[in-house]
């Protein structure tokens, strides 16, 4: 068995987890700037996780192992979504594990335990955000699914290594279609990361949460690990939008010495968007919550105009 | 305006306040407060004393704004039993103000169809009545555990969510009982009470001219309309009347402690809605007020500027000069951040149309202060009886009808931009002279109101002077007394992750009610 496949999976999923919080740490100093303010440092969310790991975990006294579970299985979620998204090279050993819907259905997996956990001690805030999140969830997930299939017909596969290297390595064709994915891509990026104009990351309004409605109750090690599977998960989307609609610079299996571009490649695509969402962020402001089903069946309809877009046109490009 | 059929002797109160006064008996009280809602009176405070100790009983007094000023109703209430009758019925507001009397003096208001505690947690006993003057203000109790008892929504679906006293950011503490069906909110039950801290009793044992610091301090944002009120009825109580000049600088720091409020509120405001980039521009414009504030007035809230007889301090040419180039620079910037606010839809969105109270409900249950201009009333001291310098300033009113957030956010717009007029006016025409008497002598028993319009509304005292220069009793109350009552209608058939917006859009004073 060759080690060099395996080794490079290892060291592209350690580089990922690792880095994760850098991307949240990079959006925040970019909306501060964008908002005149004093921006805190690029490394501020790995002080937060250092601290909150050595902080101790409190539990609610009726707190069941589920409530303690979850944390692991939510980062143990995210550590294997973002080893099958091909980040900075195709037809890594793990890549044929799971298809763009598994990969669905592995995000569902730890928000419906989050869900739980939230629920499990018993607070009002707790199911608040679960039942919020759910909300947002159930019209999200089948907006994103019409997102993947939009690549996977063109690529004739629903495997995201297929779709990155018919993509990235066919000659240049220009997809409509994509374009309509892409908006609502990005729609749903908001929304599943708990972003404006969804939910407000920075807000301390304990009404108005979703995701941090559901951590409220979590502390110590428990808290730290939920941040940083949040932090894995902003990577994830960002690194699939970018697999799916930005693929260029991505190795292509085997091709090792292309792997240094690719991985700086990927650091500027990614500071890229950290902006861009920043920029979205600092424009708009978060909607009324009954306001979030029109914003996810848009992108929901861009998904599937997309589609129609790509059968009008011909599926023969 | 004054009931005639009642038939009573008014005594008129000396001091810059325009009041009238009459002794009444039950029923008298009753009927007062029954021709004083008929024909548009406002209830402005309602507070008692312990007059035992002079060999009288209680006294139940209650201060109504009509046209031309106040009317005092003055009810003593006998030692054993001490009862008079409910008047919430004509004054919903009135409520919140006979449960604290109970909690604080035992006197039981007949009739009246909510008698929970409520500035009582069960940190005293039940027989204990914290400001009677029997009881010595540093004895103790143990703690006790009090239920409170909540206003229960039954049906298919509905649930509560109780929110604080500890919220998840650092605001002052508060219970907020909402049941929701889904996020619809059903109902909002208020609990307050929390910050109570013995600020009448400790008055109580304060000299007149320390009694100043804490009558700024009631409530930290209005530290400047509370002095003034504080300063406005010792000067009425020994019937002297501050220089010109100090009365024109008073006015001058409750305009600017106007702006800064308000510059503050706004940032917030968007802030609830997701906008960041508001808050970030109304702190720094915030910021910069205070700045000047703490090198004109040597405070950064200007707190202990206003002292009983004058101000504490003059602002020379130079001040003036910063004063005016500062006014010319923010407006600039707050017309600027004003169509922002107004061009951007999403916030539009959130705004309009949200938390909304209506003319009709305004009146009825006695919305005050700018929550009421925001919701179709016109009352402002500072326009419908103006003393100096209001009344050669010609305020204009800021006013709104829709009631909602929006509305609220429009008045404050226009509020400060009016202010920031009245500041030029003030700084322009600045009378010269002394800047004060030195503080009062009021005679034993003599007794003086204030009534200033604060940023929130109007900020009203009543005081009763005793000997060697002694307070006997000094009530303080905010606006917020009136106001609070209606954020519990202003959120019905809104959804819940709306109310911080909403509550924002009103910001109360908890430490003013809590005392």
């Amino acid at each position: 068995m060759p080690i060099l496949p395996f080794a490079s999976q290892f060291l592209e999923t350690l580089l990922a987890v690792l880095a994760a919080p850098l991307l949240i740490g990079w959006v925040n100093q970019c909306r501060a700037w964008l908002q005149n303010r004093s921006a805190p440092g690029l490394l501020q969310p790995y002080r937060v996780i250092r601290k909150l790991f050595r902080k101790e975990s409190v539990l609610a006294q009726n707190a069941s192992p589920l409530f303690r579970l979850t944390p692991y299985v939510v980062f143990g979620s995210m550590i294997l979504a973002v080893s099958i998204v091909p980040l900075v090279a195709t037809g890594l050993p793990l890549s044929p594990v799971a298809d763009v819907i598994a990969l669905v259905g592995l995000l569902a997996f730890a928000r419906v335990f989050m869900a739980l956990a939230a629920m499990d001690v018993g607070t009002a805030f707790g199911s608040l955000g679960a039942r919020r999140e759910m909300l947002v969830a159930a019209l999200a997930e089948p907006a994103l699914l019409m997102v993947f299939f939009m690549p996977s017909l063109i690529a004739q596969s629903t495997s995201l290594t297929t779709i990155v290297e018919t993509l990235a390595h066919r000659p240049f064709a220009l997809y409509p279609s994509l374009a309509f994915a892409a908006v609502a891509f990005v729609m749903v990026l908001l929304a599943e990361n708990a972003r404006i104009p969804i939910d407000n990351p920075a807000t301390h309004l304990e009404l108005t949460m979703i995701h941090e409605a559901m951590i409220l109750e979590y502390s110590g090690r428990h808290l730290a690990l939920m941040e940083w599977a949040h932090a894995l998960k902003l990577v994830i989307y960002f690194t699939i939008g970018i697999a799916l609609f930005l693929p260029w610079g991505i190795a292509e299996a085997g091709n090792w010495i292309a792997i240094p571009l690719a991985i700086v490649a990927l650091a500027v695509k990614l500071a890229v968007g950290g902006a861009a969402l920043a920029v979205l962020e600092s424009v708009s402001v978060k909607l009324r919550i009954f306001r979030a089903p029109e914003f996810l069946a848009t992108a929901f309809l861009l998904a599937v105009l997309g589609m129609l877009t790509h059968v009008l046109l011909g599926a023969g490009t | 305006m004054v009931p005639d059929e009642l038939e009573l002797t008014w005594e008129r109160l000396r001091g810059a306040v325009s009041a009238r006064r009459a002794t009444v008996d039950a029923a008298q009280w009753r009927a007062g407060a029954e021709a004083l809602s008929r024909e548009s009176g406002r209830l402005v405070a309602l507070w008692g004393s312990d007059r035992r100790d002079l060999g009288e009983g209680f006294d139940v007094q209650a201060a109504f704004a009509v046209r031309d000023g106040l009317l005092v109703l003055r009810l003593p209430v006998p030692a054993l039993h001490p009862a008079f009758p409910d008047i919430s019925a004509f004054f919903p507001v009135a409520g919140r103000m006979q449960r604290a009397l109970h909690d604080m003096l035992g006197i039981v208001a007949l009739g009246a169809h909510d008698s929970r505690p409520w500035l009582r947690h069960g940190a005293w006993p039940p027989d204990v009545y914290p400001l009677r003057r029997d009881l010595d203000a540093a004895t103790s109790f143990p703690a006790s555990d009090a239920a409170y008892e909540f206003v229960s929504v039954s049906g298919e679906g509905v649930h509560e969510i109780p929110v604080g006293p500890v919220h998840a950011g650092t605001i002052e503490p508060g219970h907020f009982r909402f049941s929701v069906l889904g996020e619809r909110v059903m109902r909002l039950e208020e609990h307050l009470g929390y910050k109570h801290k013995g600020i009448e009793k400790r008055f109580e044992s304060m000299r007149i001219e320390d009694g100043a610091r804490l009558a700024g301090r009631v409530s930290g944002d209005s530290t400047v309309a509370y002095a003034w009120a504080y300063a406005m009825a010792v000067e009425g109580a020994a019937g002297v009347e501050p220089p010109a000049r100090a009365l024109w600088l008073r006015g001058l720091a409750l305009e600017r402690e106007r702006v800064a409020n308000h510059l503050g509120d706004l940032g917030y405001i968007g802030n609830d809605a997701g906008l960041g980039f508001a808050l970030s521009q109304f702190s720094r414009l915030k910021e910069d007020w205070l700045r000047l504030n703490a090198a004109v007035f040597g405070h950064r809230y200007a707190m202990d500027f206003v002292v009983p007889g004058g101000v504490a301090s003059d602002v020379d040419s130079s001040g003036i000069a910063r004063l005016e180039a500062q006014a010319d620079r923010i407006e600039r910037e707050v017309r600027a951040l004003r169509d922002t606010f107004e061009e951007h839809a999403g916030l539009q969105d959130r705004f309009r149309t949200c938390g909304i109270v209506t003319t009709e409900l305004a009146v009825r249950l006695g919305l005050t202060g700018l929550a009421g201009r925001a919701s179709g009333r016109s009352e402002d001291l500072r326009a419908d009886l103006p003393s100096p310098p209001y009344d050669q300033l010609d305020v204009q009113v800021a006013r709104h009808g829709d009631g909602d957030v929006a509305a609220r956010v429009s008045v404050r717009f226009d509020e400060i931009l009016e202010s920031l007029r009245l500041m030029r006016l003030i700084l322009d025409r600045l009378p010269a002279g002394a800047l004060t008497i030195g503080c009062p002598d009021p005679a034993p028993g003599a007794s003086g109101l204030g009534w200033v319009e604060g940023w929130r509304g109007e900020v009203f005292v009543a005081l009763e002077c005793a000997p060697g220069r002694g307070i006997r009793r000094c009530h303080p109350h905010d606006p917020s007394w009136q106001n609070w009552p209606l954020l519990e209608h202003a959120i019905l058939g809104n959804i819940v992750p709306d109310f911080p917006l909403i509550n924002k859009s009103f910001n109360l004073s908890y430490a003013g009610v809590d005392l």
